[in-house]
């Protein structure tokens, strides 16, 4: 089972559910797909084994063989070629690397290149399988380093993703083709704003989802009225402790420190595996 | 010759715009007829690239001198390479910078003078 742990609003602690998700369960993996900033390998401090690079095809062109005709200019979506006075000027920081400009050129006058645009880096610890990819600095493109480390993930286990915060191509790109969607929220006017989009993106790819209230003790009742109002399941809550937060600064899991939480998101698995076996 | 100038508005009384790939309309003056038209920006709703895209817009029109506020480095590499000469720092209404420019009181950039994205208004 693949498991992803989302959020609208950044901050509401998906990097804290994901760990101590992982850290309870058995023959488990966890890959962290937020590769703008991954942070979840502070908490499980893995020892990195294999370092592999991500690559994107970017246009290069021959010279010899372009006329100029302007028509990779035309079939590029993203902006990334312009062709002024039968020149072709190519912006590889807009490039997706999708390929249509070498597809279509009538001339064969463009080839791909390939280049490094960031890193997945697999290791493990205490039996984890951890996996996570870093977008290197100066690159956009999320979605070829998150769908590099979700090459990783193996149906023999329970995947647990990291998913990075938003509700933008990186998210779609890390929580598609997955079991089950876990939204942290918190309950502040911010966080639930940011639910109700995450809420609308899960809805649409049609993937079961409930919903964990982190910091549940602060705030108020409105994310609950709305998760009833719109019938989500509220999975668990995480009630606000300066423990918790004391632990979180040090870079040390709850599971390790509060073994009363082993237990809740043992239970909140179990309840996962019954709503994704209906 | 034509010049481009990017425009808040429609008219010779519109204000020049100072984002030159997200501005919502191009004034195009011809010199000779003394004569202009407007043009929509498609490039306002691009995700990315705007600059680029509207500097490929100017360039295909025969455009020679383009008047904007601000221009950053991927829309000044493709005029540049469309040998577009491009006027920046430009504010007021539209005649006064048509104006200002006849009389040679604008000089030519030689670089972009903001970074990318600087019209997105963060």
């Amino acid at each position: 089972m693949i498991i992803s742990v989302a959020s609208g609003k950044g901050g509401t602690g998906k990097t804290t559910v994901a760990v101590n998700l992982a850290l309870s369960l058995n023959n488990v993996q966890l890959l962290d797909c937020d590769v703008e900033e991954p942070n979840s390998h502070i908490f499980i401090k893995p020892l990195f084994e294999r370092s592999d690079p991500v690559f994107i095809p970017i246009p290069v062109v021959d010279k010899k063989k372009c006329d100029g005709c302007g028509r990779c200019k035309e079939v590029c979506a993203y902006n990334a070629i312009a062709v002024t006075n039968k020149k072709v000027l190519i912006f590889p920081e807009l490039c997706h690397g999708c390929g249509s400009c070498e597809y279509f050129c009538p001339n064969d006058a463009l080839k791909e290149e390939e280049e490094e645009i960031g890193v997945v880096e697999i290791g493990e610890k205490d039996g984890i399988e951890f996996v996570h990819g870093k977008l290197n600095i100066g690159k956009m493109m999320a979605p070829p380093v998150i769908r590099a480390v979700k090459k990783h993930i193996s149906r023999k286990k329970t995947a647990i993703i990291d998913v990075p915060p938003g509700t933008s191509c990186p998210v779609i790109t890390a929580i598609k083709d997955t079991d089950f969607v876990i939204l942290v929220t918190e309950p502040t006017p911010f966080g639930l704003n940011d639910l109700s989009l995450a809420v609308e993106v899960v809805r649409k790819l049609k993937i079961p989802f409930g919903v964990i209230i982190n910091r549940s003790s602060l705030g108020d009742k409105k994310t609950d009225k709305y998760c009833a109002k719109e019938n989500i399941s509220i999975l668990m809550r995480i009630p606000f402790s300066k423990k918790i937060a004391e632990i979180y600064s040090r870079g040390d899991s709850i599971v390790e420190y509060l073994p009363e939480y082993k237990e809740k998101f043992l239970r909140l698995f179990k309840e996962i595996k019954k709503i994704t076996s209906r | 010759m034509k010049i481009a100038v990017s425009s808040d508005g429609t008219t010779l009384e519109s204000n020049v715009d100072p984002r030159f790939g997200r501005c919502p309309y191009y004034i195009i003056y011809d010199t000779e007829s003394e004569d202009y038209k407007h043009v929509d920006n498609k490039s306002v709703q691009a995700a990315g690239g705007a600059g680029i895209q509207a500097a490929q817009m100017i360039s295909d029109m025969g455009v020679e001198s383009m008047i904007t506020g601000n221009i950053g480095p991927n829309a000044f590499r493709v005029l540049s390479a469309a040998s577009i000469k491009i006027y920046s720092g430009a504010t007021g209404s539209i005649s006064d910078a048509l104006e200002k420019f006849k009389k040679g009181e604008y000089k030519q950039t030689n670089g972009p003078d903001v970074e990318s994205h600087f019209g997105m208004g963060r």
